[in-house]
C-alpha cells in the first residue's frame, strides 16, 4: 500500500491531533494541581516496536522526552506476544519512567481487529505517593514512597483492584491519586479510539510504514539543521548551590554529521539528599535544550530524539543509580538546558539566551500537625493544609530581547492564582511583585525575579519545603552581560532560611521569598539609554543601578541626561581598558 | 402601520455588512469598513440597503449592531491611556499573568504586553481575604490623592481591581466612588462589576480591557446614535454581545468588553436558527471567511456558551498567547484557516497552511493586487472550484494564471507535484486542520462530531464543507442562504439578554440556602433591570447554571439550576445532575466523592419564538445543470468535467448528484462525489451522503 505525500502529511497531522486530544482529556479529568493547573504531563503515540511517533505539545520537557523511552522498558516486561486486548500497564519507577515516584506512567496497547497496532503512553504528576513527601530530606529512594514496578493495571476483566488497594493505603490523598490513575487510563483510551478510527478511514492495517515516514522525515530535518552548525566539540561548566557542597556540572557537546552528543563526564558525584537525577531525566532536559536551539519546529518523536545522544557517567549526580534519592531531581535537571546553551553558544553565537533561574521555585507549604521543630500539641487547633503553588524567577536575556520576568523556563508550567491558594488554605499573601534590579544588566536585560511575602492568617505556624537553587551561585550573563540576582529566603522577623529543606515559620512571622533574576546578555554599556530610562520609569531598574550597572544618568524628570551618560560610559570604558 | 423593518449592521475588519429584513424579504449589502469613523461606513451601507429595498428610515423598528472596534482597539493597542488601582503588594498581577510559556520550544517567545503598563499601575492599602473579611481597611485618603493626580498623567480611564473583590466588592465600590468624585472626567471600571469571579489575573485583565476600550466605545456609540437620528432612524439601537444576546446602548457603554466577539456570535446564532428551522438537534456550525474558520457546537438550537475568551493572541490563535477575558461568550474554536491563509513548505518538507493570512490587502495571488504567496483561495481557483469571472458576483476579477504560477512555484516544485495536485494538497491540509480543530474542540466539550449536521456559511465555507464533513464522518450539510452576511443575519435572531455571574463557594453537603437565595434574588434583579431597559414588556426566559466539580479537581462542569429559590432537597437534585453531566463527559463518576459549587450564573433573555419549521426536502427528480467546468477530482486525481448548477435555478427537492458545483454570487458550494444535494423550501442547500443517514431529522 502506498500513499501520496499529501496523504502521509494528512495522516501525520491527524496523529498529532490524536495525541493532543489524549493530553486534553488528561487535563480535563485530572485531580492533581500539577496536571490540571500547571500542565505537568505528557502524552504520546508509539509504534508496535516501541518507537514514539507523535507527542502532544501540551506537557513539560522533563516528562516529554523521558516518557519517550519508557515504553521500551514496558515492552521488555510485556512483549507483544504477552499482551492482550484490555491490558493497561503502569509504573512509577524513577529509572524506567520519568524520574521520581510522583510521576505515574501508564501504557495502553492498542488493538485493531484483534491485532496489536501500537501503544499510547501518558504521564502525570500525582499529589502524593506516601513516604516523607516531596522535598530533599529522603536519603534513599525507599524513603520516597510507594514503588510501582512495571505491572498490569488492568486486563480484559477489569482493573487490578489489589494494586489500587495498595495505592489507596499508601498515599495521603487516596481519592485524588486514584482519580488521576483513572484519568491516565481514560486519556490513553481516547487516543486508542481515535487511532483505530483513523486507521479505518485510511484503510491502514499497519501503522509502521506511516510511522517510519514520520520518523525518517523528522530525523532528516533534525540532521539537516545539525549539519548547518559548525561541527566540533564544545565544553561548558556551571556551578550551582547543591546541598552539602556546591555541584559542578560539566558538559561536553559534540556536533557531528550524524547527530549531537552531549556528555556530562566530569560532573560532581551524587548528593546524599534527594536532588540526584536518573539518567532518563538528564536525557530529557539536555535534549530539550538542544531542540530549542537547533530545530524548534520539528515535532518530537523517535526520529527527532534519536539525533541527540545524552550520556553521563554512572555515579555522577546526573546519572544516579538506584537506590539514590531522586525526589527533587528537577532542581538539578532543569539546569541542563543552560548547560547545553553554554556549549551551543560557542558553536552558534548569538542564538542562545543567558542563564536563568531555570529550576522552578515552587512553594510547597503546609500547616497543621507535623511541622518541623514545632511542638505538635501547639498545632491541635491549626487548620491542616498541604499545597504546592508553582512559581518562577527570571529567565535569561536573549541575544535580541530582554529575558522573560517571573516566567518558567525550561519547565513552562502555569502558576496557581493567589486567590485560589488563599481560598484553599489559611495563608495570606501580602506581596507578589517584580523584584527591582534582580534582572542581570546587559544590552538585553535578564528577566526579573519576584518577591513574595506570606503568613498563616490564622495565627499558626506553617512550614515550607524548600527546593531552591541559585541562592549562592547566580545565573550568569553572556557576552558581557551581568549575572542575575541570587534568590533569598528570609522572614520579616529577620531569620534567614536554608534554600533547601523543610522549615517552619513562626505564627507571628512572615516568610519572604526573593526569586533570582535571569542573566543579562551583552555589555550593559551598550544598552540604549532610553531603554534604561524606560526600565527606571517602570521601576524594573533603580536609578542607582542604572548609573552603576548601565552607566546611564537620568535627569530629574527621569529622562536620559545625554552628556552625563556619554561621559560616564566613556570613563567606564576607559577604566576597563586600563584594567586590561 | 407601525414600523416593522429590522436592520442589522456587522462591522468587520474589511467589510461592513448591512442587512434589512421586512415581511417582504431581505436586502443585504457589503461596504468597505471605514476604520477611523466606522459610523460613516455604517450609514453608507444603510442608505444603500434602504434604497435597494425601497424602505423609509421611519419604517425601521430596530437596529442591531455588532462591531470589532473594541477587539481591534485591544489588538492594536489603541485604547485609552488607562490606570489600574490595585491592592498594595500586587502591582504586577496583570503583567506576571500565569508565569508560563505557551510556546514550549521558542526561546524568543514574547508575552502579550499588558494593556496597563507598570507606571500606570498604582497600589493602595486595603485587603480583603478569601471569605470577604476586611483584613486592612481601605486607605481612602490615598485613593483621593491618587485620583487627583491621574488626569495630569494623561489618564482617561481607570480600572479598580482589588484582591478577593468577588467575595466583597465594598472596597472597590468606595474606591470607584472616590475616583468619580475627585477626578470626575475619568471613566471608571470595577473588576467586581465586569467579572465578579475568583482568579485575580483573569478578573483584573478583564477589568483593564473594559476600561481600556470604554472611552472609545462610548464616543463611537454616541456618534453612531446621532448619525442614525440624522438619517431619520429614531428606533432603539441594540448591541450584539459576544454571549449571543443583545444589550442596550447604555449598558454597552458601561461594559463594552461584552461586545468583543459579536461578529462570530452572530454567526453562531444564525446556525442555531438554521438548526431550529430544519429540526436539527445536533449541529456543527462552520463559518469560514478570509482569515479564520470558526467552529461551534450547537445542541437543540442553542450554541454552547462559556465564560472565558482570549483576545489578541500574539501567536495567532495559539492558546495562552492572548489576554484572558472572563465574559459570557459563545464557545467556539477559531483557527487560522481562511480563504486568505497562506500555504508554504515547512522545515520538514510538509505543506503548512496559515495561520497567517494575505487578508484582503494584498489578498490571494489571484486577486492580482500584489500577493505573491499562494493561499487557500488560490488553490480553490487552480482546482477549478471558483469561477474566475463570477467571483464575488463579478466584482473581483481573478487571475487564475497567477494563482497557478504561485502554487506551482511555492508548493509543487518543492514536493515534485503538478500544479493541480499541489493545489489539492493545500486544500487537503487546510481541511484537515479544520477537522482536527473540530475534533479537539468537541473532546474538550465532551461531545461527538460525527452525528452532527454541518451548517456552513461565510464566503469560503461552502467550498470546503463537503471535504470537512467527509473527514469528520458527517453525513449531512446545510448551506443557508445569505451565507456571506451570516453574522448580520444572526444579529436579527438574537434575544435581548443579560448574564450575571457570582463566585460563591459552596459544598453540596453544606448549602447555606438563605445566603444563596438572597444572592440569586439579587442577580435576578440585576439582570431584570438591564433587560427591561431594552424589552419593557416582552416575555422573559431565565436560565440558571452553576459550575461544579469534585472537591480537589481544577476544572468545572456546568450544571443547570432550577430558575427558582432553592430548597433543602435540591442538594440531591444537583448531585444527580452533576453525576449525569460528569458521566456524559468522562464516562464514570467517582462514588462517594463530594462535589462543590464555584460559581453561579443567571441568564435572563427575551423569549424568542421558534422559527417556522421547514421540512427536509423530498427528492423530486434531477436538477438540470447550467453548464459544466473542468474541476480537479481528488478521487480520480485529475481534472474532469463537472456539472455546474445555479443555486437559484434548483427547484425544491431537485437532486444534484455529486461531484458537482452549485454557484451563486457570493460563493460556490462543492458537492463531493459521495453526496447528493438539493434545496429546501426556503432555499437552503442540503447535502446528504449517499448511503448515509437519510433526510429524516
Amino acid at each position: 500500500m502506498t500513499f501520496s505525500p499529501i496523504e502521509l502529511q494528512v495522516m501525520w497531522n491527524r496523529l498529532i491531533a490524536v495525541v493532543e486530544e489524549q493530553a486534553q482529556t488528561l487535563i480535563r479529568t485530572a485531580f492533581g494541581t500539577a496536571t490540571r493547573e500547571a500542565g505537568d504531563l505528557s502524552a504520546g503515540a508509539f509504534l508496535p516496536d516501541g518507537r514514539m511517533v507523535a507527542q502532544a505539545v501540551t506537557g513539560t520537557p522533563g516528562h516529554v522526552n523521558s516518557m519517550a523511552n519508557s515504553v521500551m522498558h514496558f515492552l521488555r516486561v510485556f512483549p507483544p506476544e504477552a499482551t492482550r486486548p484490555g491490558d493497561v500497564f503502569i509504573t512509577n519507577d524513577p529509572w524506567m519512567g520519568t524520574g521520581h515516584y510522583w510521576d505515574l506512567t501508564v501504557v495502553t496497547p492498542t488493538f485493531r481487529q484483534g491485532r496489536l497496532v501500537g501503544y499510547f503512553a501518558c504521564t502525570c504528576h500525582v499529589v502524593d505517593i506516601g513516604g516523607v513527601g516531596l522535598g530533599v530530606e529522603s536519603r534513599q529512594v525507599y524513603h520516597e514512597g510507594l514503588a510501582i514496578p512495571i505491572m498490569r493495571l488492568a486486563d480484559a476483566n477489569g482493573l487490578n483492584e489489589h494494586l489500587l488497594q495498595i495505592v489507596r493505603a499508601n498515599v495521603r490523598e487516596p481519592v485524588q491519586v486514584e482519580g488521576d490513575i483513572y484519568s491516565l487510563i481514560a486519556c490513553n483510551d481516547v487516543g486508542a479510539r481515535r487511532l483505530v478510527e483513523m486507521m479505518d478511514e485510511f484503510a491502514i492495517d499497519d501503522l509502521t510504514p506511516l510511522g517510519s515516514y514520520i520518523i525518517d522525515q523528522s530525523r532528516a530535518a533534525m540532521l539537516k539543521a545539525i549539519r548547518a552548525l559548525p561541527a566540533g566539540t564544545y565544553r561548558n561548566t556551571m556551578r550551582i548551590d547543591g546541598i552539602e557542597a556546591p555541584i559542578d556540572l560539566v558538559c561536553t557537546l559534540t556536533i557531528a554529521a550524524d547527530g549531537i552528543a552531549v556528555d556530562f563526564a566530569g560532573t560532581s558525584g551524587m548528593s546524599s539528599y534527594a536532588i540526584n537525577v536518573p539518567i532518563c531525566y538528564t536525557e530529557a532536559y539536555a535534549s530539550f535544550g538542544v531542540q530549542c536551539v537547533v530545530a524548534p519546529g520539528v515535532p518530537n518523536n523517535a526520529g527527532t530524539l534519536g539525533t541527540v545522544k545524552v550520556t553521563a557517567p554512572v555515579g555522577t549526580i546526573l546519572n544516579a543509580p538506584r537506590p539514590a534519592p531522586v525526589a527533587s531531581r528537577h532542581m538539578v535537571g532543569q539546569m541542563l538546558p543552560d548547560m547545553v546553551f553554554g556549549c551551543l553558544h560557542q558553536a552558534v553565537p548569538d542564538r542562545v539566551p543567558a542563564e536563568g533561574t531555570s529550576c522552578l521555585w515552587n512553594l510547597r507549604l503546609s500547616g497543621g500537625t507535623g511541622l518541623p521543630d514545632i511542638d505538635p500539641n501547639l498545632l491541635s487547633n491549626a487548620t491542616p493544609f498541604n499545597i504546592t503553588s508553582f512559581h518562577s524567577g527570571g529567565a535569561g536575556a536573549r541575544p535580541t530581547k530582554d529575558g522573560l520576568s517571573a516566567t518558567a523556563f525550561p519547565s513552562g508550567v502555569r502558576n496557581v492564582p493567589i486567590e485560589v491558594t488563599e481560598a484553599l488554605t489559611p495563608l495570606v499573601f501580602w506581596r507578589k511583585e517584580y523584584r527591582t534590579d534582580s534582572g542581570g544588566a546587559g544590552t538585553q536585560r535578564g528577566g526579573l525575579g519576584q518577591v513574595m511575602e506570606l503568613e498563616n492568617g490564622e495565627g499558626s505556624p506553617f512550614a515550607i519545603s524548600a527546593t531552591f537553587d541559585r541562592v549562592v551561585h547566580p545565573p550568569r550573563g553572556r557576552v558581557g552581560g551581568l549575572p542575575g540576582m541570587t534568590g533569598r529566603l528570609t522572614t520579616r522577623g529577620g531569620r534567614t532560611l536554608r534554600a533547601k529543606g523543610r522549615q517552619s515559620v513562626a505564627a507571628d512571622d512572615r516568610l519572604i521569598i526573593e526569586f533570582p533574576g535571569g542573566g543579562g546578555y551583552g555589555d550593559p554599556l551598550d544598552r540604549a539609554p532610553e531603554r534604561v530610562a524606560a526600565d527606571v520609569r517602570l521601576e524594573f531598574v533603580s536609578a542607582e543601578a542604572a548609573r552603576r550597572d548601565y552607566g546611564v544618568v537620568l535627569d530629574a524628570a527621569g529622562g536620559v541626561d545625554v552628556p552625563a551618560t556619554e561621559a560616564l560610559r566613556a570613563r567606564r570604558r576607559a577604566s576597563r581598558q586600563a584594567a586590561e | 402601520m407601525p414600523p416593522s423593518a429590522r436592520l442589522a449592521v456587522d462591522i468587520g475588519g474589511t467589510f461592513t455588512d448591512v442587512v434589512v429584513e421586512t415581511t417582504d424579504g431581505r436586502t443585504t449589502t457589503k461596504v468597505l469598513t471605514t476604520p477611523r469613523a466606522p459610523e460613516v461606513g455604517v450609514i453608507e451601507g444603510i442608505r444603500r440597503v434602504l434604497q435597494v429595498g425601497a424602505i423609509a428610515p421611519a419604517d425601521i423598528a430596530i437596529v442591531v449592531h455588532g462591531t470589532t472596534l473594541a477587539t481591534n482597539a485591544i489588538i492594536e493597542r489603541k485604547g485609552a491611556p488607562t490606570a489600574l488601582i490595585t491592592t498594595d503588594g500586587f502591582r504586577d498581577s496583570v503583567e506576571m499573568a500565569l508565569e508560563n510559556r505557551f510556546e514550549q520550544y521558542d526561546l524568543y517567545m514574547d508575552k502579550p504586553p499588558p494593556l496597563v503598563p507598570r507606571d500606570r499601575r498604582f497600589t493602595v492599602i486595603e485587603r480583603v481575604d478569601a471569605r470577604g473579611r476586611v483584613l486592612r481597611p481601605l486607605d481612602e485618603a490615598a485613593v483621593a490623592a491618587l485620583a487627583e493626580r491621574l488626569p495630569a498623567l494623561g489618564i482617561a480611564s481607570v480600572a479598580v481591581g482589588f484582591l478577593h473583590s468577588y467575595a466583597n466588592p465594598e472596597h472597590e465600590r468606595r474606591a470607584g466612588a472616590i475616583v468619580a468624585r475627585h477626578a470626575p472626567g475619568l471613566a471608571v471600571t470595577l473588576s467586581s462589576d465586569v467579572c465578579p469571579e475568583i482568579r485575580e489575573y483573569d478578573r483584573l485583565s478583564t477589568a483593564c480591557a473594559n476600561a481600556y476600550v470604554q472611552p472609545l466605545m462610548a464616543s463611537y456609540l454616541a456618534r453612531l446614535a446621532d448619525a442614525l437620528k440624522d438619517e431619520g432612524i429614531g428606533c432603539p439601537l441594540f448591541l450584539m454581545q459576544s454571549g449571543g444576546g443583545l444589550l442596550t446602548v447604555e449598558m454597552a457603554i458601561r461594559q463594552p468588553i461584552r461586545l468583543v466577539e459579536s461578529g462570530p456570535a452572530g454567526g453562531a446564532i444564525l446556525a442555531g436558527t438554521v438548526a431550529e428551522e430544519c429540526g436539527l438537534d445536533r449541529v456543527l456550525s462552520y463559518d469560514m471567511g478570509g482569515t479564520t474558520a470558526k467552529i461551534c457546537l450547537i445542541d437543540d438550537g442553542r450554541p454552547e456558551t462559556a465564560r472565558s475568551f482570549e483576545v489578541g493572541r500574539v501567536y495567532r490563535f495559539l492558546k495562552g498567547s492572548g489576554l484572558p477575558l472572563r465574559i459570557p461568550v459563545i464557545e467556539m474554536v477559531e483557527i487560522g484557516a481562511g480563504g486568505g491563509s497562506i500555504a508554504r513548505i515547512d522545515a520538514l518538507g510538509r505543506i503548512a497552511v496559515g495561520p497567517d493570512s494575505a487578508g484582503s490587502e494584498p489578498g490571494p495571488v489571484c486577486y492580482a493586487r500584489g500577493g505573491t504567496e499562494p493561499t487557500v483561495t488560490d488553490a480553490d481557483v487552480v482546482m477549478g472550484r471558483v469561477d474566475p469571472a463570477r467571483f464575488a458576483g463579478g466584482k473581483v476579477r481573478l487571475d487564475p494564471a497567477a494563482a497557478e504560477t504561485a502554487v506551482a512555484a511555492s508548493i509543487g516544485a518543492a514536493l515534485d507535484l503538478d500544479v493541480a495536485h499541489a493545489a489539492h494538497g493545500i486544500a487537503e491540509i487546510v481541511d484537515e486542520n479544520m477537522a482536527n480543530a473540530a475534533r479537539v474542540h468537541a473532546i474538550e466539550r465532551g461531545k461527538a462530531v460525527a452525528d452532527r449536521t454541518l451548517v456552513a456559511f461565510g464566503g469560503a465555507a461552502p467550498l470546503h464543507a463537503g471535504r470537512l464533513a467527509e473527514k469528520l464522518g458527517i453525513a449531512r450539510i446545510v448551506v443557508p442562504s445569505g451565507a456571506g452576511v451570516g453574522s448580520a443575519i444572526g444579529f436579527l435572531r438574537a434575544p435581548v439578554s443579560y448574564e450575571v455571574v457570582r463566585s460563591h463557594y459552596a459544598r453540596l453537603s453544606a448549602l447555606d440556602l438563605g445566603a444563596i437565595n438572597a444572592m440569586l434574588d439579587e442577580m435576578a434583579a440585576e439582570a431584570r433591570s438591564v433587560v427591561r431597559l431594552g424589552a419593557p414588556a416582552a416575555e422573559l426566559t431565565e436560565r440558571r447554571q452553576i459550575s461544579m466539580r469534585y472537591v480537589g479537581q481544577g476544572h468545572e462542569i456546568v450544571v443547570a439550576l432550577p430558575a427558582r429559590r432553592l430548597v433543602a432537597s435540591d442538594a440531591a437534585l444537583l448531585q444527580a445532575a452533576f453525576d449525569d453531566a460528569y458521566r456524559h463527559l468522562y464516562a464514570r463518576t467517582i462514588a462517594g466523592h463530594e462535589a462543590e459549587i464555584l460559581s453561579w450564573t443567571l441568564n435572563l433573555s427575551t423569549t424568542v419564538a421558534p422559527p417556522a419549521r421547514v421540512a427536509m426536502p423530498r427528492p423530486n427528480g434531477a436538477a438540470v445543470p447550467a453548464g459544466e467546468r473542468s474541476v480537479f477530482d481528488p478521487s480520480r486525481r485529475r481534472h474532469v468535467a463537472m456539472p455546474v448548477h445555479r443555486r437559484d435555478a434548483i427547484a425544491e427537492g431537485a437532486l444534484v448528484r455529486g461531484p458537482a458545483l452549485i454557484v451563486e454570487d457570493e460563493t460556490t458550494t462543492v458537492v463531493p462525489a459521495a453526496f447528493d444535494a438539493t434545496v429546501n423550501a426556503i432555499g437552503y442547500i442540503v447535502m446528504t451522503r449517499r448511503g448515509g443517514s437519510e433526510a429524516t431529522p
